[in-house]
């Protein structure tokens, strides 16, 4: 049988330093995730005022996150930064800076499309029962909104999981870097480490998003 | 800073050619990922043996990997086992799986969408199965799911920027290799943004009129 270069997986610490890889894009991944929450609800509430002016703005806000490549957004905070404005930020917050508006953007407008699929005879029965704004929000409308919105923001986190490969392209050592290192650092001794470890990178990337999407499903499933 | 025109007009032509070949394997890649999504969403709808399974397996592992990851796996990976395969016919490739698991699942969820009663009442009417499903099921489904295809075909357009990593010569690769050899940061990326906005924003506005043209099923709503 061919050799599949898996074999390199197992000298010294090869594997404990693709999960080390791993970690990185989790890090900066799970920072953005909680920025992206906690400045999307802020943002979603505010998309469901009716001022013009806010209203105009989070629709370009979200046009600009919908159109845009995140690849390019990276781009933009990472080298144009660094030449208009002479800031040098590291790659990784560079990353955390873009993801974590790329994600608020997505997690706003679930925010929004959860607080408006709240049908209005919710608030007016509510009212009728002598509920006070503050008591109507407590009580009626957040715990339905939030049924709506765990399930769809836990998905949001396997998505910015996946983007976080990216950050490998503004030279950030995560997995897949550090995966290309070990190939290197082994060329002659396993040529064909190239498919054991790239196999081995998709795997680590599935058994770190799979579990979560599913919990998001079986959620979805459960409560909407 | 200032942006001089001069230099970026000098840059056009060589944006204009990454243009020309991130729509040629974007093109590719997602009429592929159609054909591939419808095929698999029928299979899982009408229940084949076996076959159910697999689509399964491969939906699964290709909606919980990044693009990047599986283009390195198939293009740095696979010859290893002496599949060549060329770096354009790659990217489409890696575009058409990604893409193939996402439209399956949309196009599944706009069959499940359709209520059996419209099955039910069409067999009533003296219709064959067949009849049902391709007169009835089908199109009230796909005008169900456009908005999700909508959305993957953007989405997928975007995954395109990573192109670049396995050396193909697409925007981002162009956007970076220049700054690299002249420095002209500014230019290099207005003329990056500039350029993804002529792809994404067309397809962004039709996407949007044919949604709204296509919203006929659903009464009521």
């Amino acid at each position: 049988m061919r050799d599949l270069g898996i074999d390199v997986l197992f000298k010294g610490s090869n594997m404990l330093r693709l999960l080390e890889g791993l970690w990185v894009s989790m890090r900066i991944s799970l920072i953005s995730v909680v920025i992206s929450m906690v400045l999307g609800l802020l943002v979603g509430a505010l998309m469901t005022r009716k001022s013009k002016v806010v209203k105009w703005f989070t629709r370009i806000y979200l046009e600009i996150v919908r159109v845009m490549p995140q690849m390019v957004l990276l781009f933009i905070v990472f080298f144009g930064t660094t030449r208009v404005f002479g800031w040098n930020i590291e790659a990784e917050k560079a990353a955390i800076i873009v993801f974590s508006f790329w994600g608020t953007a997505e997690m706003a407008d679930l925010v929004r499309g959860a607080l408006i699929s709240i049908p209005v005879h919710q608030y007016e029965s509510a009212a009728a029962l002598g509920m006070t704004e503050l008591q109507t929000y407590v009580h009626v409308i957040i715990p339905q909104t939030l049924r709506r919105l765990i399930p769809l923001s836990i998905n949001l986190v396997t998505r910015m999981i996946k983007t976080t490969s990216l950050v490998m392209l503004i030279g950030v050592v995560e997995v897949l870097k550090v995966g290309q290192q070990i190939i290197e650092a082994n060329r002659t001794s396993s040529p064909n480490a190239a498919f054991g470890v790239y196999a081995t990178v998709f795997l680590l990337y599935f058994i770190a998003c799979w579990p979560i999407s599913m919990l998001s499903r079986y959620l979805e499933r459960k409560w909407c | 800073m200032i942006m001089s025109w001069e230099i970026m007009r000098a840059y056009l032509p060589l944006y204009a050619k990454a243009l020309l070949l991130v729509l040629k394997i974007g093109w590719i890649g997602i009429a592929l990922a159609i054909l591939i999504g419808v095929g698999c969403s029928m299979i899982r709808h009408f229940k084949i043996p076996v076959l159910q399974r697999l689509v399964s397996v491969y939906i699964e592992l290709f909606r919980n990997t990044p693009l990047l990851v599986q283009l390195f796996f198939l293009y740095f990976g696979l010859p290893k086992l002496g599949l060549d395969i060329d770096a354009e016919v790659c990217g489409a490739l890696g575009l058409a799986l990604l893409g193939g698991a996402y439209m399956a699942e949309a196009f599944r969820s706009g069959l499940e969408a359709v209520e059996p009663i419209q099955m039910e009442s069409a067999l009533s009417l003296g219709m064959s199965r067949r009849q049902a499903f391709l007169h009835v099921v089908l199109p009230q489904a796909i005008s169900i799911s456009v908005p999700a295809f909508v959305a993957n075909i953007i989405f997928l357009i975007k995954e395109t920027s990573v192109f670049s990593a396995i050396s193909l010569m697409d925007l981002m690769f162009t956007a970076k290799d220049l700054i690299g050899l002249y420095y002209k940061t500014g230019e290099c990326l207005t003329l990056l943004v500039i350029f993804y906005l002529i792809i994404l924003l067309p397809v962004s506005i039709v996407g949007s009129l044919v949604e709204r043209r296509l919203r006929y099923a659903g009464f009521g709503d």
